[in-house]
């Protein structure tokens, strides 16, 4: 009760969570649905052009495009998977990384100023993709039975150690390592988006509300999302990365003939 | 007082940033899967084509810059071995000249030698016909001087044993300058 008298009183309400639910823009379709149609978009026509008249000696524009291109199919897919057999992967890893780096992306370009992946639903969308696929392409490749004996009893352990190792093992491979995957860009995007939405309203109500005095402090608070979104920056980059080498790494490991 | 706003809010219920909201899950399930097929469908394979025909073209390259020079190195056999041809062929006929000249001075002297055996020959039976000439000659000319000397000793008739003498000795001096002319002048 005391907390909503403040508040009543001209006090600072911190952001919280309600800011990750924005009302929706027409019938159910709302602002983050929007971006990801428009990453979509995006991505889609940008490889299109990129790649409609592609030379064996590079253009600038070409460069680029195949710089995005040759860092998902070779520093990750290639890396993680295995030269033998990364192709028919390269196109979901390429999806990955790009699809998650728009989307985090959005967080710090003004006027849409949104990180999609801070929704933990489009995480789970990815999620669902990714654990279909690393599971598929274990079970085509071991066998039924054989992908769980690849996933629960790696070789050389002695034999009573599996009675700990294997239930782990299978937590870990079936739950754990996936979800985290979902979760790690989703808590990545929340918190920085977070941080920069505290240090953006605070120095807004220390700008209008507080007393004169007090009101400079406002640019330390500004200044402050300057220098995180810098950081942030760097984070969407980062997990748009660690979420395709890890997806890579998975399928690799589910493909792999002996850990 | 913080933290009841916090628990109230979480109490609501309404949003909780964990719990995933089903639209959001469809929407971000088609929409990826879109972007999936995009770059499956078109975008991977034009980069891979890419790809392939730059590996294709360097490779291509190197093959090509080798089997230049694999030919120049057979060129280069083929005109060493030219060469040293040409060299035998040029000493093979220098010593066929040699043999040839060998034998074109052999086959000169041969001819001068027969030549000159010729020509001794030729001046041989000249030298013989010259001497039977002589010889008949001065046999003719002895059987003249003889008739006549005879004539000579029967015509005077043995006048006097004086005159018979001197004129035997006349005779015999006569045929004695007869006989040193024709010895210088032959």
């Amino acid at each position: 009760m005391g907390a909503l008298v403040l508040t009543q009183g001209g006090g600072f309400e911190p952001p919280g969570v309600d800011f990750f639910f924005l009302p929706p823009i027409f019938g159910e379709v709302t602002k983050p649905m929007v971006l990801v149609v428009l990453s979509t978009l995006i991505i889609s026509v940008y490889f299109m052009l990129a790649s409609r008249n592609l030379k064996i000696v590079p253009g600038k524009g070409q460069f680029v495009a195949e710089s995005i291109y040759g860092m998902a199919r070779n520093t990750i897919a290639r890396e993680q998977i295995g030269a033998k057999d990364f192709r028919p992967f390269v196109p979901l890893i390429l999806g990955l990384f790009t699809f998650v780096l728009v989307n985090n992306i959005f967080g710090i370009i003004p006027l849409i100023q949104f990180p999609t992946m801070s929704k933990i639903g489009f995480p789970i969308a990815l999620f669902i993709v990714v654990y279909v696929v690393m599971h598929a392409v274990g079970f085509r490749r071991h066998g039924f039975l054989g992908y769980f004996k690849h996933v629960m009893f790696p070789p050389g352990v002695p034999k009573p150690i599996y009675l700990i190792l294997s239930p782990i093992e299978a937590f870990q491979k079936f739950i754990a390592q996936p979800l985290a995957l979902a979760v790690r860009v989703f808590a990545a995007m929340f918190a920085g988006h977070m941080i920069i939405l505290v240090f953006a309203l605070g120095g807004a109500y220390l700008l209008f509300e507080a007393s004169a005095g007090l009101k400079p402090t406002s640019l330390v608070a500004w200044a402050g999302v300057i220098a995180i979104t810098f950081v942030e920056a760097l984070i969407q980059v980062l997990q748009a990365y660690i979420f395709a080498l890890l997806t890579a790494n998975f399928i690799g490991a589910a493909l792999s003939s002996e850990h | 007082m913080v933290k009841t706003q916090i628990v109230l809010a979480a109490a609501d219920g309404e949003h909780n940033p964990v719990l995933p909201e089903p639209a959001e899950i469809g929407v971000g399930l088609v929409a990826f899967l879109i972007l999936l097929f995009v770059l499956w469908k078109f975008a991977v394979p034009r980069f891979e084509k890419l790809y392939s025909e730059r590996t294709e073209k360097i490779e291509g390259g190197i093959k090509k810059a080798e089997q230049a020079q694999a030919e120049a190195e057979q060129a280069l056999e083929q005109y060493k071995a030219q060469l040293a041809d040409a060299r035998a062929e040029s000493a093979r006929i220098r010593d066929d000249a040699r043999v040839e000249a060998e034998q074109i001075k052999e086959e000169l002297r041969a001819e001068a030698q027969t030549e000159a055996a010729r020509i001794v020959a030729q001046g041989e039976a000249q030298l013989q016909a010259q001497r039977a000439q002589i010889v008949s000659e001065l046999r003719a000319e002895l059987g003249r001087n003889s008739v006549e000397l005879a004539s000579r000793i029967v015509g005077e008739a043995l006048e006097n044993e004086a005159r018979q003498r001197g004129t035997v000795d006349r005779f015999l001096a006569e045929l004695d300058a007869e006989s040193a002319s024709s010895a210088t002048r032959e």
